[in-house]
């Protein structure tokens, strides 16, 4: 039994995402719309985190794909059928293609002048989905579902909406709610072990060689080019995938998730976690989305009723000093978090996390000799 | 279950048995807490409060982006008229609303709490945060919004999950038209009334021999204002020389505003709101357009949805300047003064149209409920389609069935050539009576939906 084992780290993993319902209850963080996003911006991160984290090449455009992937299952879902199958292959295959090409184009240049122009395409993407291509995207309003979409498909099969709108469904079973979480769950299973085997094989092991020396990698004669872009197509074909399953979960597409800070977003949650190692990324997710749903929504008098255990002037003053900190300024609870990360700790709290394990091993390896630190 | 299998004898029964009990316990809480809520008069419903002791009402707000004002404002006046509902403070329109079944005591006896969340203005996040309000937080209502987009995203969302939505300020013709859902309410007019308001006052202004330029907020509420006013300003025999959309939150206008100069055009018209009207305003004034001589005819500028808190950002490019709101706090019957002298009580400054609609809307809800005598949705909708009441700032007043959409009176407003202080910068030109913006319930394509979800 040792993490080194794809299969031991395979059930961990899966068993951890998949009680996630139960462990999340005592932060609140248990309902389905926030472990739907844990599993879907888990999705994007540990995509993004192959492309950046294991070849250094920082792309700050990665939500482009994401709403790539969510405008083609909404419009699958429009055309063709509110199965969700259909949709979630066609918006991880569609922002393949799309990343395939701005990949090929980004590519050309490295370090801060990839940034940049992946940046560039993503706002393109954005400005052209708000104006030239509003009959695709349907502008600031978001491509929303109608009854007399034509969905050939379902009208195939004899499906037809009789009241109100359809729903998403997995062959009958609805994607909202409960239901929808454990389909995201197990993509996000898929797609981690498509990642643990990246990272663990040669292919992964090129990719972390380019992000070391690029030079030296060319002399020894191999074409780095090939396999950078494989690297962005795979990370890109992962955003398109956390974005079809944002449409899968809730059948609306808006533009402002190809917006970069949507794209900054996902970088912040790969350093925040730890870019380059395989957990990280989703404990940035996590970090980042909890701050933003729950944090977010903190008020005063919540904020009151926490302190209601201290006495009244007491409360009065910590409700005064921390309310800057919530509701509205989670912003700034979330930057001062990711300042002290980043200063003292740059490898993100996977670092952390190994500082502390070290420390215990280290004390249990003088308590007893016997510590069992394998 | 395990006492059931007693004819399934063995090893293999009392595995299944056990398994199957395991998976039981296990489950979730909430699937339990659902399952066995206490129904309110027979029928489960989603969030029922069964027999807690309080309620909670979801304030969906923009507290950041460029309706944050608005959405800032809005938050204010949740919380007064939830301190009204629990029988706090002095009341406000608890006072002036006829007829009314509200007691004092919170709704139905229950104490009303509230929770709330930041739309961002965005379709994503607002959705993100009423459902976390509805699944989390377990809301019977949500209200809120400064933008159209939002508030059509979110009505789709609460009539998916059979809650009620009573919009904020919204005032595209498609949240109770082609967009409108059974589940939810908008008390603010629309688009079309600010068109049918303003066309008279127009025609006397500024006559019938003009040329219209339309700066456009490009989303559903700037398209159909562009469409209401078109067609108003159309009929009086102006011509449109233009119609342009601009991105929202664009920030520097001058780009739109340059080509307006040499087009021909003798009045500009921006459908804007928010930031983005202080700034296309402002830029536009800068540019002259206000003082100059066009076809013979002095140059002018409309802004057909006014607002107060837009004024104040806009300084004196707004004197003179004529547009239409839902309310202002200038008015003088008896339920604005209720609402306008608490307000100022707990804030020290005038509520906005924003904060007004928002009030009205939740102490709208509550008596539904009390009327109704049940939190359960159908019974609520019911009670508010053609609700008649008064005293609520805006004259006798209207739920219309076919539609949720509120019929009153709609106000004309002019910037303020000389305010007297920072607060009094629109003066009330006229009060247009509602049978004049009235319309058909079909003509925006509205078709409300099931009652049960």
């Amino acid at each position: 039994m040792s993490l080194k084992n794809n299969l031991v780290v395979m059930l961990l993993f899966s068993a951890i995402v998949l009680s996630a319902p139960w462990w999340l209850a005592p932060i609140g963080a248990n309902y389905p719309d926030l472990l739907q996003k844990f599993a879907i911006f888990g999705l994007f991160a540990i995509g993004f985190n192959i492309l950046f984290g294991l070849t250094g090449y920082l792309s700050f455009g990665h939500a482009a794909f994401l709403g790539v992937g969510s405008y083609t299952a909404v419009w699958s879902f429009k055309l063709l059928t509110m199965n969700v199958i259909p949709a979630v292959i066609l918006g991880t295959l569609v922002s393949g293609v799309f990343a395939l090409l701005i990949g090929w184009l980004s590519l050309r240049r490295s370090g801060i002048y990839f940034s940049i122009l992946t940046l560039a395409f993503a706002q393109m993407s954005y400005s052209l989905a708000y104006s030239v291509l509003t009959p695709i995207t349907n502008g600031e309003t978001g491509l929303q579902l109608s009854q007399q979409d034509p969905r050939v498909l379902d009208a195939m099969a004899g499906i037809v909406p009789t009241e109100g709108l359809p729903t998403t469904n997995l062959f009958g079973m609805p994607m909202s709610g409960y239901s929808g979480f454990y389909f995201c769950a197990v993509l996000l299973i898929i797609g981690f072990w498509v990642t643990l085997k990246i990272f663990r094989s040669p292919y992964g092991l090129k990719l972390t060689a380019i992000k070391s020396n690029t030079m030296r990698m060319k002399y020894t004669g191999f074409n780095t080019r090939p396999y950078l872009l494989s690297a962005f197509v795979i990370s890109g074909m992962f955003a398109g995938l956390a974005g079809s399953l944002m449409a899968v979960t809730d059948p609306l597409a808006g533009a402002e998730r190809m917006q970069w800070t949507a794209s900054g977003e996902v970088v912040l949650m790969t350093i925040l976690g730890g870019a380059g190692t395989l957990i990280g990324p989703l404990l940035g997710v996590g970090i980042i989305k909890y701050f933003e749903n729950i944090f977010s929504a903190l008020n005063d008098s919540a904020l009151r009723a926490a302190y209601d255990f201290l006495p009244a002037g007491l409360a009065d003053f910590l409700t005064t000093v921390t309310s800057p900190f919530v509701g509205e300024g989670w912003h700034l609870t979330l930057g001062l978090l990711f300042m002290l990360v980043v200063i003292f700790l740059p490898g993100g709290v996977m670092q952390g996390i190994s500082l502390i394990s070290r420390f215990l091993r280290r004390r249990l390896g003088m308590a007893g000799e016997s510590g069992g630190a394998s | 279950m395990t006492k059931k299998d007693t004819t399934n004898s063995g090893r293999r029964g009392f595995l299944k048995a056990t398994a199957a009990t395991g998976v039981a316990a296990s489950a979730p809480m909430f699937f339990i807490k659902d399952g066995h809520a206490a129904a309110h008069g027979g029928m489960n419903f989603r969030n029922n409060p069964g027999k807690a002791k309080s309620i909670k009402l979801g304030f969906n707000v923009p507290q950041t982006g460029a309706y944050a004002d608005e959405g800032a404002d809005e938050l204010r006046a949740f919380k007064l008229a939830v301190k009204h509902l629990n029988g706090e403070g002095d009341g406000g329109m608890l006072n002036t609303m006829k007829p009314l079944a509200l007691k004092g005591n919170g709704v139905l006896g229950k104490k009303v709490e509230y929770v709330t969340g930041d739309t961002q203005t965005k379709s994503d996040a607002a959705r993100a945060s009423a459902k976390r309000m509805i699944e989390k937080d377990g809301v019977l209502m949500i209200s809120g919004g400064s933008s159209s987009g939002v508030a059509i995203a979110v009505q789709g969302l609460c009539q998916e999950m059979g809650v009620i939505f009573m919009a904020g300020l919204t005032h595209s013709n498609d949240t109770t038209g082609k967009d409108c859902r059974r589940y939810g309410f908008r008390h603010f007019f629309n688009a079309y009334m600010s068109g049918r308001a303003l066309g008279p006052v127009l025609k006397k202004e500024y006559g019938t021999d003009r040329k219209a330029y339309h700066l456009t907020a490009d989303y559903t509420w700037g398209w159909t204002q562009e469409e209401s006013i078109k067609q108003t300003t159309e009929e009086l025999g102006w011509k449109t020389v233009k119609t342009v959309r601009t991105p929202v939150g664009a920030g520097d206008f001058s780009q739109y505003i340059t080509p307006v100069l040499n087009s021909g055009a003798d009045v500009l018209i921006l459908n804007h709101y928010g930031k983005d009207m202080i700034n296309s305003l402002t830029q536009a004034v800068q540019f002259g357009l206000k003082d100059k001589m066009v076809n013979g005819k002095q140059f002018e500028i409309i802004v057909p949805l006014f607002s107060r808190l837009m004024a104040q950002g806009a300084g004196d490019a707004i004197k003179g300047i004529l547009g239409t709101t839902n309310w202002n706090w200038q008015l003088k019957d008896a339920g604005s003064q209720a609402f306008v002298k608490s307000f100022g009580a707990e804030y020290g400054f005038p509520p906005s149209q924003a904060a007004h609609t928002c009030y009205v809307q939740t102490l709208l809800y509550a008596d539904a409920c009390q009327r109704a005598g049940t939190f359960y949705p159908p019974e609520v909708i019911k009670a508010l389609e053609g609700f008649n009441f008064d005293g609520m700032g805006n004259g006798p007043t209207e739920y219309r069935a076919e539609d949720h959409q509120c019929f009153k009176d709609v106000l004309v407003v002019r910037g303020n050539p000389n305010p007297t202080s920072q607060f009094d910068l629109l003066q009330v030109e006229q009060i247009v009576p509602r049978k004049q913006v009235e319309y058909p319930p079909t003509q925006f394509g509205c078709k409300l939906g099931p009652y049960k979800v």
